[in-house]
């Protein structure tokens, strides 16, 4: 087996979907003979052509409604917004029409789509290029929200949202682009979305992150005997799988690198309130970003959940 | 260092049939006295479809509905213009589209009592939701025409909007795009003057709509939007165009929305009864009409006829609306996903 990255991975998937389903198409700004800005598409313009990998105006708006109409037209359109950030422009789009379009045809249109942007802080880019403001998108109930933490789920996660009926929002946690490097299977295999999965077990607290902080949390609970579990879908969210570990920890520590209010982490708390209370020997915790907006690269580090505030987190809950 | 013109424009504006029902015999499209009476019964189809509309709104029987009176040439000289393979991108104002197309029309009322049911369009017919979001509709339908022309299919894609539209990033996004990669995509602007209570020289600076598209690389044209011979002959024209690979246009149609934007809106709070006055004599219906009697097929008895076929058809399409039971409440869920979430399904049970 191959030791990829993941940006190798995610080329890897892409391709192998694109050679089987003459429907997929990628969209969006360089994509094609630039191979987009992390290189993600890289070649893929050559061997597919520019029908398939089209690139577009710089148009973020267009390029989501563009692939909303594609993709209501029987193709699976695969649109790539450059940056999170820019994802802003084009959330009407995605918003009001790709996530409630089979609801308001009543079925008559799907919208089978995979938006994929990068996303996260840590890469000394400008102002707007690492947003993790997943939980705008978990609000729409027709969008699925997916986050790839390592190379090998992000081929499978993406095969899979690939061969979704519905859209799914592909984010890929820049940091970890070429940070991670594991054994990706040539072949194809699909992770299945809505599955979280117990990413290192444990017994005396849980840990739940996803994306680019999963690889930070496996580093803060080195000494503790933590379970971690990896979200991997955001919406709809596998809390069968958080509150079964909950049940048997009895504790839980929440991680995510977006601001604290409103994040995935009240969801995740919420329903671990509501549902697993009984279960819960201590409080909740969430270590998150401030609320205020993404610095840039001289603050990042006081903005990010680091190893240390992860560890004091569970340090804490350990005491009850 | 020289200063040079490197760039001029012209815009063509068209009319054939004018409000006396006078007709340009150079410019009349080829189309037989009994399409031409078609096309006035649809007009008419439409007038009364949309008066009853109002009045049921009125009697609380419906909810709010935007009106379409005054811009039935527009709708139908369109509708006319489309193939059963052509994709229609509607607003939220082209209930005379859909008519001509022949639309169920107990359906197109259940829309607007409030009723989602009614956005699943039948599948013989390749026609979005009406779009309420204004302008939003554009780049799906730039989308549309990527599809088409990825599968090699005879058909172009037909978008509505009106001016107010024109404002909009979207209309912007989308005329690029399809200038950019020479879509098969017409762009049909109802310029209806008024975008509720903001008119045209409110949106844009510029003297026309129609001339937006040069900066986007392809034709635009304005038609006189109340002579539906005009407007059938500039939209087939552009749609065949496209079809055949030759690339995006828009039509410019200019009429009139002689009512309110909707029935929750009062337009004699920023319109004058001169201008109202002034629209109404030009009505597009009044100079199809004029134009059908000069060829020996209008009549007051024969118009007496279709004014009681429509109101026949409207009549039964009521009865049949309101006999279609309430939605039940697990229809919330109705399309919300391919397969609702564990937590959507417990939702639904809980209704």
């Amino acid at each position: 087996m191959a030791q990829l990255n993941m940006v190798q991975a995610i080329n890897q998937a892409l391709a192998q979907e694109m050679a089987r389903d003459d429907r997929v198409v990628i969209i969006g700004e360089d994509v094609g003979r630039d191979g987009g800005v992390f290189r993600v598409t890289e070649g893929l313009q050559d061997r597919f052509g520019p029908e398939r990998v089209l690139d577009t105006p710089l148009s973020e708006s267009g390029i989501m409604g563009a692939a909303i109409g594609m993709a209501a037209c029987g193709l699976r359109p695969v649109p790539e917004i450059q940056f999170m950030g820019f994802t802003y422009s084009a959330f009407e789009q995605l918003f009001a029409h790709g996530a409630r379009l089979r609801s308001r045809s009543r079925g008559r249109f799907g919208c089978p789509m995979v938006v994929r942007t990068p996303y996260g802080g840590g890469i000394k880019a400008p102002e707007l290029h690492e947003e993790s403001t997943e939980a705008l998108f978990c609000q729409a109930p027709g969008l699925k929200v997916v986050v790839p933490s390592g190379p090998y789920n992000a081929k499978g996660l993406l095969l899979a949202s690939l061969r979704d009926p519905d859209p799914v929002l592909f984010l890929e946690p820049t940091r970890l682009y070429r940070m991670i490097k594991e054994e990706v299977p040539e072949g194809e295999y699909l992770v299945e979305l809505g599955r979280a999965r117990v990413a290192r077990p444990g017994r005396e607290v849980t840990v739940v992150a996803w994306g680019s902080m999963l690889e930070r949390v496996l580093k803060a609970v080195a000494g503790f005997d933590a379970e971690v579990i990896d979200m991997l879908t955001l919406n709809p969210l596998d809390m069968e799988c958080v509150l079964g570990s909950v049940k048997k920890t009895g504790r839980a520590v929440i991680v995510h690198e977006a601001a604290l209010t409103c994040g995935v982490g009240a969801e995740i708390a919420a329903t671990l309130a509501c549902d697993g209370i009984l279960f819960l020997r201590g409080p909740v915790k969430r270590v998150a970003a401030p609320d205020v907006p993404v610095p840039l690269a001289k603050l990042i580090d006081h903005y990010l959940p680091s190893i240390q505030q992860i560890q004091a987190a569970v340090e804490d809950v350990l005491k009850y | 260092m020289p200063d040079t013109v490197i760039a001029t424009f012209q815009v063509r504006q068209l009319t054939i049939l004018d409000p006396s029902g006078d007709v340009d015999l150079a410019l009349l499209p080829k189309l037989s006295d009994d399409r031409l009476w078609e096309m006035y019964r649809f007009m008419v189809l439409t007038r009364v479809f949309d008066e009853r509309a109002v009045s049921l709104q009125r009697e609380g029987r419906m909810g709010t509905y935007p009106p379409v009176k005054g811009q039935e040439a527009t709708q139908v000289g369109s509708a006319f213009a489309l193939t059963k393979e052509d994709w229609i991108f509607p607003s939220f104002r082209e209930m005379g589209v859909h008519l001509t197309l022949g639309f169920p029309i107990p359906q197109l009322l259940q829309y607007w009592t409030g009723d989602e049911r009614a956005q699943r369009i039948p599948e013989q017919f390749k026609i979005f939701p009406f779009c309420v979001a204004v302008g939003s509709q554009l780049p799906q339908a730039v989308g549309a025409a990527l599809a088409v022309r990825y599968r090699r299919e005879p058909a172009a894609v037909a978008v509505f909007f009106g001016d107010g539209a024109t404002s909009k990033g979207d209309f912007h996004e989308a005329m690029n795009m399809a200038g950019v990669y020479r879509l098969p995509i017409v762009f049909i602007c109802q310029n209806n003057q008024w975008a509720i209570s903001v008119p045209v020289k409110g949106q844009t600076a510029s003297a026309t709509l129609a001339q937006k598209a040069v900066g986007y690389g392809f034709e635009g044209i304005q038609v006189d939007g109340n002579d539906v011979l005009a407007v059938y002959a500039a939209v087939s024209g552009a749609l065949e165009k496209a079809r055949r690979g030759e690339g995006p246009a828009m039509v410019e149609c200019l009429t009139y929305r002689m009512a309110d934007h909707t029935t929750a809106d009062d337009a004699g709070r920023y319109r004058s009864p001169e201008e109202v006055e002034y629209w109404r004599s030009r009505d597009p219906l009044l100079r199809m009409e004029r134009y059908l009697e000069s060829r020996g097929r209008w009549t007051p008895e024969a118009a007496g006829e279709v004014r009681g076929w429509a109101t026949a058809a409207i009549d039964q399409a009521v009865r049949e609306m309101e006999e279609i039971p309430p939605p039940e409440p697990a229809e919330l869920f109705e399309g919300a996903l391919a397969e609702l979430t564990p937590r959507q399904k417990r939702q639904r049970k809980e209704r």
